[in-house]
């Protein structure tokens, strides 16, 4: 009986050892211009010093995926070790018209629209990688989009566990509350990945949804 | 079929698809048949909704084809269900129902092309269908 609860414990203690090394591939998905990147940056920068891309005001600036490997997120004593994976902003439409009204030049726009239609083809991809995912929806806007339900719908018929992040806080316009109320069943966290706003509890789902996976 | 004069929308056609039409297809057959009215300048009223790995297929699809289809710029796509904020209960008869009619029935999908179709505007109490002028 003392033999098997010590054999137990040893068990335990290098299943733990093995679990806590495990690097978990953690997905930034929404809609473009929600701050993906911004929220990716604000962490790759927090725990390695490096950003992960470059953000912009016109919309589709992340056409490919980027990653960061081995980022170790040490919260409250504890560390857990990510790949952080920022996906293209995952849209319906795209009009290359659209990038004019940012002073851009129809032949760019036109290069900017066909590498992001590539772009979501390769977010959606990646879709059956991920360990954990982050939704980063921007709180200034209407929640109720169907892209952000059918990622989100995917997502659970994968298994794959969500947090959603409603991002611009800082903003006048934006609302956590109606995030909340679009999706009841998860759990929603207002931050401003722009300014470090409520960081801390962000830290602290990421960590219980890592559990999870 | 939509007509356009100098840039403005003439008219427009909607097509209503009832899911028997799809029920016994397979997920690449629906999404091809789906895109094709969509390519025809309609706007696609489709009983019943996709399952969400087909949703997601959609999207991947229609972006792959704004590169083959010129002026193809994308669509407009919302999905209306009657039970997204059922409880358990509510959940479990509302998957026993759909399980036994092959999808759910209750659901209506509407898809347009985004060069018709400026918005679909939802919220929990109404849609709006707003059109380019």
């Amino acid at each position: 009986m003392v033999v098997k609860a010590f054999k137990n414990f040893f068990k335990r203690i290098f299943f733990n050892l093995f679990k806590s090394k495990k690097e978990l591939k953690l997905g930034f998905y929404g809609p473009p211009n929600a701050g993906k990147t911004s929220l990716a940056n604000r962490i790759c920068k927090d725990f390695t010093g490096e950003e992960i891309g470059a953000v912009s005001k016109i919309p589709h600036e992340t056409r490919t995926v980027q990653f960061k490997e081995k980022v170790e997120i040490d919260y409250k004593g504890k560390k857990m070790l990510f790949k952080m994976i920022d996906t293209p902003g995952i849209a319906t439409k795209i009009d290359y018209e659209d990038f004019l009204k940012y002073r851009m030049k129809k032949k760019d726009a036109k290069i900017r629209a066909k590498e992001a239609t590539q772009g979501v083809v390769e977010s959606i991809k990646w879709l059956d990688d991920m360990d954990v995912v982050v939704i980063v929806l921007d709180a200034t806007e209407n929640p109720y989009n169907q892209v952000n339900l059918t990622i989100i719908g995917n997502l659970v018929a994968r298994n794959i566990p969500v947090l959603i992040v409603a991002n611009k806080v800082d903003l006048r316009k934006a609302s956590t509350k109606k995030i909340e109320e679009a999706f009841p069943e998860y759990d929603v966290i207002g931050i401003s990945a722009k300014y470090g706003k409520n960081l801390e509890e962000f830290y602290e789902s990421i960590f219980k949804l890592a559990k999870e996976a | 079929m939509v007509k356009k004069i100098r840039g403005k929308i003439k008219g427009f056609s909607i097509q209503f698809l009832p899911y028997s039409e799809i029920r016994g297809m397979d997920s690449n057959q629906r999404i091809k048949k789906i895109l094709n009215i969509v390519l025809d300048n309609n706007i696609l009223f489709l009983q019943g909704r996709l399952e969400p790995d087909e949703e997601t297929r959609l999207i991947g699809d229609t972006m792959v084809m704004m590169g083959h289809v010129k002026s193809f710029k994308g669509v407009e796509l919302a999905v209306i269900s009657g039970n997204e904020k059922e409880g358990f209960f509510g959940k479990f008869r509302t998957n026993l129902v759909s399980a036994i009619a092959g999808g759910d029935l209750g659901a209506v999908t509407i898809i347009g092309p985004a060069t018709i179709v400026k918005e679909i505007k939802r919220n929990p109490k109404k849609i709006e269908l707003l059109l380019k002028g």
